[in-house]
C-alpha cells in the first residue's frame, strides 16, 4: 500500500535518540524528518515563513511606536468598554483572547478524535472551533466599527500618533484575515470529515489526491499558530 | 582519496517514501497549459521570466543610449530614464533571476536530481506559476497606466517613491507593490514545494550528502527566500498603505511641492531596514543556485570529482546563514547609528571566507582535470573569473570608509552588475546550454554558442570594467545626464559612448542565442539521453525528454555520490549515481 504511506506516520523504526538521532536522521536517505508526512512538513515550513511576516509587522509597529514624536494613545482606555455602567479596560480584548485560546482546546480535541476516526465528534469539534473563530472575527469587526465611529482612521485618530490607527488596522487586519482563512479551512475539512471522504478515500476536487485524517492535524497546526500569534499581538499591542 | 561515507558500497535501505500520486492529464490544456508536471511548470516559468527579462534588456539599451549619447535621442526624457532604471533593476533581480533560478531550474532539476516523480504538491506548484504570471502581468501593465511605471529606483526608497515629482507616483508605485505582493505569494507556494521535495521525497540511497550541489544551492536559496521575502512583503504592504491610504509608516512630515504634506511621524529608515533584510539575502538567493549549478558544470566538463564536496555544502549553508546578518552594509550612508556600520562591515567581510572556499574548490576541481571546453564549460569558467572580480570589489564596498566616498557612484553599479548580474547570468546561460539537450532532446548549435559566449563574456567585461573607473572618478549613478561637471573629464564621456556601443553589441548576441534556442528545437543535433556523460540522475531517465512521472515504472536507487568522474579502474570515466556497485555481496544486501 504505497499510497497510504503518503501521509501515514509509518512504522516507528528503532532509532537512536537524542542528538545522535538527529544526526542519523539527517544523514539518512529519502527523508530528513522521519515519520513526518509531506503535508505536515510543508505546514511547518510555511508557518516558519509566516512567523517572519508577523515578526516584521510587529517589529515595524514597535519601531513606529518608539520613534513617533506624538504621544501614543493609551490602549487601556481606547479599548475600554462601558458595561453595566462600569468602565472596564480591555474587556472586549480579554474576551476575544479567551475565545481564541478556547478554540485551540477544541481544535486539539478534534485532532484526537480524528485519529480515532470518530467522524461525528471530529466534525462537531471542528465546527465548534470554527464557531469560536467566527465569533472572534465578529468581535474584531465590532471593535473596528467602534474605533471607526470614534474617529480612528489609518491616517489619524483623535488621541495621538497617527501610526496607532495604521498599525492597529494593519496588524489586526492581517491576523483577522488569517483567522478567517482558518475558519474557511475548518469548515471545508469538517465537511469532508462528516461526509466520510477520508474513509471512502475520495479524491480531492482540485488535486485528485486522496485525503487522510492527518489533514485535521495540519489544519490544527495552522490554527494553533494563529492563536499563538494573537498572544504576541495581545501582549505587544494591547498590554504595552 | 576516496571519501568513504559518500562512496561506500553498501546496501540501500528499503523504500520509506511512497510513490507520489501523479495527476494524469487528460487533455491538451491540462498537459501543456494548466499542467501539474514540474517539468512543464519549469518551462513555463523560464519562458515567462525570459520574456519579461527581454523587456528589461531593452530598457538597459535605452539607458545606455541615453548615457552614451546624451541629447541625441529625444524620445528618452529624464522621467522615462528613471522609470527605465527602476524597472530594469526590479525585473532583472526578482522577476527574471529569482524566478528563473528557483521556479525554472528548481522545478526542472529538483525532482529529477533527487529521484522523485514530481514535486510533492503538484497542484500548489501549478498555482505558484499562475500567481507568478499574474505578478508579471501586473508589473508589465504599469507601462500602460497613466503616469507610467514607478521611477523610484529599484530600491523604491520612501519618501521619494510616493511623493509627487517622482515618475509613476499615481499608479506605477501602487501596481509595483501589488505585483511584489503577488510575486511573494506565488513564490511561497513554489518554494514550499522545493524545500519539502528536497527534504522529504528523495530516492532510496539519496542522502543529503549525496545530493548534487545544484540541488544544495537551489534548496538553500529557497529556504532563504522563504525567510527573506516576508520582510519585502511587509515593506510592500506598508508602502502600499502609505501611498493608497495615507498612513505614515515610512513618511516623515515634509514639504512637498511647496506645501506641507499630509504625512508625518514615519521612519524612512525602517523601510531601508526591511528592504535590505530582504535585499541582501536576495543577492545570495540569486548567487547560491549559480554556485551550485556551476559546481556541477565544472565537475562534469572537467571529468573530475568536485574538490571538497563537504566543504562546498557547508560553505553554501554558511553563506546562506551569514547573509541574514549583513543587510545594513547597504545603508552606510543612510544616517543609521554609525557603530552599526562597524558590526555590519565585520559580518560582511566574514562572508568572504566561505565564498573563497568555494572559489578555491572550483579552481582545485579544474586542477589537472580533463577539461572539455564545451560551451557550458566556457560559461562556467567565465563565471569564476567574473565572480572573483565582482567579489573583490565587494570587499572594497563592504568597508565603511571606502564605501562612503564610492556610494551612489558607477563603481557600485559595476560591482553589483559583475557579481550578481553578469556572473549569475553567465551560469544561467551555461546551464541552458548544459540542460537544453535534456529538456528538448536536441543539442544547441555549437558554433553559434561559442560566438554567443565570447561576445557576451568579453562584452560584459568591456561594459563593466571601465565602469569601475568611471565610479572612481566620481561619476554618479542614476543620473540622466552628466552635464559639464568639472571633476568629470571629457574622456569619461567617450568611455560612456564606448560602453553603450558594447552594450548594444552584447544585446545583439543575445538575439543570436534566442535564435539558437528556437532553431535547435527543430534542427539541432539529436542529443541522446546523456550527451555530457554526466553522473547525476536527471541524465539517467529512461526517456529524453523525461516523460510523465520521470522514471518509467521503477524509481531510481542511488548508490553513490554525484561526482564519480574518472574513477581509477572504472570502465568509463563516469559512474552514474544509480549504477549498482560491482561487488556481488554488496548487491546481495539490496532488497
Amino acid at each position: 500500500m504505497a499510497e497510504t504511506a503518503l501521509t501515514s506516520t509509518g512504522e516507528p523504526s528503532a532509532r537512536v535518540g537524542g542528538l545522535q538521532g538527529i544526526v542519523a536522521d539527517w544523514s539518512s536517505d529519502q527523508r530528513a524528518f522521519k515519520n513526518v508526512s509531506w503535508g505536515k512538513a510543508m505546514m511547518w515550513i510555511f508557518l516558519l515563513s509566516d512567523t517572519f511576516i508577523f515578526s516584521c509587522f510587529l517589529l515595524s509597529y514597535m519601531t513606529a511606536r518608539m520613534s513617533t514624536t506624538v504621544p501614543w494613545p493609551n490602549p487601556s482606555e481606547v479599548f475600554a468598554l462601558n458595561l453595566g455602567g462600569r468602565h472596564i479596560p480591555l474587556i472586549l480584548i480579554a474576551i476575544m483572547t479567551f475565545i481564541l485560546i478556547s478554540s485551540s482546546g477544541t481544535m486539539a480535541m478534534a485532532v484526537n478524535f480524528g485519529y480515532r476516526r470518530d467522524r461525528v465528534k471530529t466534525a462537531a469539534l471542528m465546527l465548534a472551533t470554527a464557531a469560536f473563530g467566527a465569533t472572534f472575527v465578529g468581535m474584531q469587526a465590532f471593535e473596528w466599527t467602534k474605533l471607526i465611529m470614534e474617529g480612528v482612521r489609518p491616517w489619524g485618530n483623535p488621541w495621538g500618533a497617527a501610526q496607532f490607527g495604521s498599525s492597529f488596522f494593519m496588524i489586526t487586519g492581517f491576523h483577522g484575515t488569517h483567522v478567517t482563512i482558518g475558519v474557511i479551512f475548518l469548515l471545508a475539512i469538517a465537511r469532508k470529515v462528516l461526509r466520510g471522504d477520508f474513509d471512502l478515500e475520495r479524491r480531492g476536487f482540485f488535486t485528485s489526491r486522496k485525503g487522510y485524517y492527518e489533514i485535521v492535524e495540519i489544519t490544527g497546526l495552522y490554527w494553533h499558530f494563529v492563536d499563538l500569534v494573537w498572544v504576541f499581538i495581545f501582549a505587544l499591542f494591547y498590554l504595552w | 582519496m576516496v571519501d568513504i561515507p559518500y562512496d561506500a558500497i553498501a546496501g540501500v535501505p528499503p523504500a520509506e517514501v511512497p510513490d507520489v500520486e501523479l495527476y494524469h492529464p487528460r487533455s491538451w490544456w491540462t498537459r501543456y497549459v494548466f499542467s501539474q508536471d514540474a517539468k512543464v511548470i519549469a518551462v513555463q516559468y523560464a519562458l515567462t521570466a525570459s520574456a519579461i527579462g527581454l523587456v528589461a534588456l531593452v530598457l538597459s539599451w535605452m539607458m545606455r543610449l541615453q548615457l552614451g549619447f546624451p541629447g541625441t535621442f529625444s524620445f528618452i526624457d529624464p522621467n522615462q530614464y528613471l522609470q527605465f532604471i527602476t524597472m530594469h533593476g526590479m525585473i532583472m533581480v526578482i522577476y527574471l533571476l529569482t524566478a528563473l533560478f528557483l521556479g525554472g531550474f528548481g522545478n526542472y532539476l529538483i525532482p529529477l536530481m533527487v529521484g522523485a516523480r514530481d514535486m510533492v504538491f503538484p497542484y500548489v506548484n501549478m498555482l505558484s506559476y499562475w500567481v507568478y504570471l499574474l505578478a508579471v502581468l501586473v508589473l508589465a501593465s504599469t507601462f500602460f497606466v497613466p503616469g507610467g511605471p514607478t521611477g523610484a529606483g529599484w530600491t523604491l526608497y520612501p519618501p521619494q517613491a510616493i511623493l509627487s515629482g517622482t515618475p509613476g507616483q499615481d499608479w506605477g508605485i501602487i501596481l509595483m507593490m501589488a505585483s511584489l505582493i503577488l510575486f511573494i505569494i506565488g513564490f511561497t507556494m513554489g518554494g514550499l514545494n522545493y524545500v519539502v521535495t528536497t527534504l522529504q521525497a528523495r530516492a532510496r540511497g539519496m542522502t543529503l550528502m549525496r545530493l548534487p550541489l545544484t540541488v544544495w544551492g537551489i534548496f538553500t536559496a529557497t529556504v532563504m527566500a522563504l525567510l527573506a521575502f516576508p520582510a519585502l512583503f511587509v515593506a510592500s504592504v506598508m508602502m502600499l498603505f502609505d501611498r493608497a491610504l495615507g498612513t505614515s509608516f515610512f513618511m516623515p512630515s515634509l514639504v512637498e511641492m511647496g506645501t506641507l504634506s499630509k504625512y508625518g511621524g514615519g521612519s524612512p529608515l525602517l523601510f531601508q531596514h526591511l528592504f535590505w533584510f530582504f535585499g541582501h539575502p536576495e543577492v545570495y538567493i540569486v548567487a547560491l543556485p549559480a554556485f551550485g549549478i556551476v559546481s556541477d558544470l565544472i565537475s562534469t566538463h572537467a571529468r573530475k570529482n568536485i574538490f571538497g564536496y563537504r566543504m562546498m555544502v557547508w560553505a553554501i549553508v554558511a553563506i546562506g546563514a551569514l547573509s541574514f546578518v549583513v543587510w545594513a552594509h547597504h545603508m552606510y550612508v543612510s544616517g543609521m547609528y554609525p557603530y552599526f556600520g562597524f558590526f555590519f562591515a565585520t559580518t560582511t567581510l566574514i562572508i568572504a571566507i566561505p565564498t573563497a572556499i568555494k572559489v578555491y574548490n572550483w579552481v582545485l576541481t579544474l586542477w589537472r582535470g580533463d577539461i572539455h571546453l564545451t560551451v557550458p564549460m566556457l560559461f562556467a569558467l567565465a563565471f569564476i573569473i567574473t565572480f572573483v572580480n565582482g567579489g573583490l570589489t565587494g570587499l572594497f564596498l563592504g568597508n565603511v570608509v571606502v564605501d562612503v566616498p564610492l556610494s551612489d557612484t558607477m563603481f557600485v553599479v559595476a560591482h553589483f552588475h559583475m557579481v550578481m548580474g553578469v556572473a549569475p547570468i553567465l551560469v544561467v546561460l551555461g546551464a541552458i546550454y548544459h540542460w537544453y539537450p535534456k529538456v528538448t532532446g536536441r543539442m544547441l548549435n555549437d558554433p553559434l554558442g561559442k560566438f554567443h559566449f565570447w561576445v557576451t563574456f568579453l562584452g560584459a567585461y568591456m561594459i563593466f570594467f571601465p565602469m569601475h573607473y568611471l565610479g572612481l572618478l566620481g561619476v554618479p549613478r542614476r543620473y540622466y545626464e552628466l552635464g559639464e561637471a568639472a571633476f568629470i573629464p571629457p574622456s569619461a564621456h567617450s568611455l560612456n559612448a564606448f560602453i553603450s556601443v558594447v552594450a548594444l553589441t552584447v544585446g545583439f548576441a543575445q538575439m543570436v542565442f534566442l535564435f539558437n534556442l528556437a532553431w535547435s528545437l527543430f534542427k539541432g543535433k539529436l542529443a541522446g539521453g546523456n550527451p555530457w556523460r554526466a553522473t547525476t540522475l536527471e541524465w539517467q531517465t529512461p526517456e529524453t525528454p523525461p516523460g510523465h512521472g520521470n522514471w518509467g515504472k521503477d524509481l531510481p536507487v542511488v548508490y553513490r555520490w554525484a561526482y564519480d568522474y574518472s574513477v581509477p579502474g572504472a570502465k568509463e570515466d563516469f559512474i552514474p549515481q544509480n549504477q549498482p556497485p560491482a561487488t556481488p555481496s554488496a548487491r546481495g544486501a539490496l532488497p
